[in-house]
């Protein structure tokens, strides 16, 4: 029954993206491309992968569309039609969904017990994560502690395309220096989706903590806690305009919280250093070994959800800024 | 789970997804955007509701019921504001709704 519904997931996918390569409308194409990653989303769940499924909804889904929306309104909706060598181009896909599909061959069965990621570290992490760190949701375990070094790696990558971006775009114009009356004003003047705006933000600011702290427990953790606080401040600031967005969290402060994530990683990673420990080796955090090992994953959590709160939210705002 | 529960939420779930199928059909079949929000807007309101319904009858009294009623009151506090916003949007941006009911199908399509 998985296996069907599965294979329609996939199959609605392979329409999506023929139809987005087919439209030269970019705005067509920016709502195909969070149908495509809705259904992503839908086939991670199906496949038991609820934390991945959940990033791919709150990311995929939410905020890239946003992104690409802000990026849109700095271009034109129509895509430009250029002469390319069409045969060519056709050989050159034909070439790599073959090469793909040849590829497929050598991987082991959907669902094979002998396949290289059920017998390599994965029944280790399963046996050892309840006397190690003591959490249900193993994903955490392996993402903040014993794979701590790749989520690392991760935020830095979130860190480097943050600033990557706001030195191509710029942080904006300090606003003091535009005329007032040029300042967004959002969807003031449309009274029923600022008051349901109004009702819902508290709820899915509290949803992103929810996620953010629960994410020893269930799917969740700092990647999709931050993303989910990000889309409801960015709600609050289509709804009530940019500038009153900027007032809650300046883009100052923004910056500051791009930086202070990374930092916190990294300065739970040299506290057990200096605790007598290894780099990012939380179980000398607190003199039981299990609980220093939640503490550090508390922290190092709390450092991913700053850092992608920060990051998306920059973005957001240096492609409104480009657009006034 | 007693079995006159188990068919009142295989009713539900069977109207929820044909009310979800007929939105479908209508926002396929029908002539512009106004009315074929209209007709999508049975997936929202009714498919949501009845399909919700019927999976809470499902999960009985647990935890999962809860958020199922949070999920649900979400869908009703979102949908019809963002159906507002898109039909207050087409509007502004010059949408001119469909009139001329009595015309037939191939003159209204020119």
């Amino acid at each position: 029954m998985i296996a069907i519904f599965g294979i329609f997931l996939l199959t609605l996918l392979v329409i999506t993206a023929i139809a987005i390569v087919r439209t030269d409308n970019l705005f067509v194409a920016v709502m195909l491309m969070g149908i495509a990653s809705l259904l992503i989303a839908g086939n991670f769940f199906l496949l038991d992968a609820a934390d991945v499924a959940l990033t791919e909804a709150a990311v995929g889904a939410g905020i890239s569309t946003v992104l690409f929306l802000s990026a849109l309104a700095l271009t034109s909706e129509r895509e430009r039609s250029r002469s390319s060598n069409k045969i060519l181009s056709f050989a050159v896909v034909s070439t790599a969904a073959l090469v793909l599909i040849y590829a497929t061959f050598d991987k082991p069965r959907f669902g094979d017990p002998e396949a290289p990621s059920q017998v390599h570290v994965a029944p280790w992490y399963l046996e050892k994560t309840p006397e190690y760190i003591d959490i249900p949701n193993v994903v955490t375990a392996v993402l903040g502690s014993f794979r701590g070094y790749d989520t690392l790696g991760e935020v830095f990558v979130v860190f480097t395309a943050g600033i990557g971006v706001l030195f191509l775009l710029g942080s904006g114009a300090p606003l003091g220096s535009l005329p007032q009356e040029k300042i967004n004003e959002g969807l003031r003047h449309h009274l029923i989706p600022r008051v349901v705006g109004r009702v819902l933000i508290p709820f899915i600011l509290l949803f992103g903590l929810y996620v953010q702290f629960h994410g020893e427990y269930g799917p969740g953790g700092g990647f999709q806690a931050g993303a989910i606080i990000a889309a409801a401040i960015i709600l609050f600031a289509l709804l009530e305009g940019e500038q009153r967005a900027l007032n809650v969290l300046s883009a100052r402060v923004l910056l500051g919280l791009i930086a202070v994530g990374p930092l916190l990683y990294g300065a739970v990673g040299v506290a057990g250093i200096l605790l007598g420990g290894n780099f990012l080796d939380y179980s000398v955090l607190s003199s039981n070994p299990v609980k220093g090992q939640q503490l550090g994953i508390l922290l190092i959590e709390a450092g991913v959800g700053i850092t992608v709160t920060g990051v998306l939210l920059s973005i957001f705002h240096a492609f409104a800024a480009r657009g006034r | 789970m007693t079995t006159p529960l188990d068919i009142l939420s295989w009713v539900l779930l069977t109207l929820g997804g044909l009310s979800i199928l007929i939105g479908g059909i209508g926002a396929l079949r029908m002539p512009d955007l106004y009315t074929r929000m209209h007709a999508a807007s049975v997936t929202d309101s009714m498919g949501a509701i009845l399909v919700l319904t019927g999976i809470m009858l499902q999960a009985g009294w647990s935890l999962a019921t809860i958020k199922l009623i949070a999920i649900l009151l979400f869908l009703l506090l979102t949908s019809p504001t963002s159906s507002n916003a898109l039909a207050s949007a087409a509007l502004l941006a010059g949408t001119v709704p469909f009139e001329d009911a009595g015309q037939d199908e191939g003159e209204a399509q020119e």
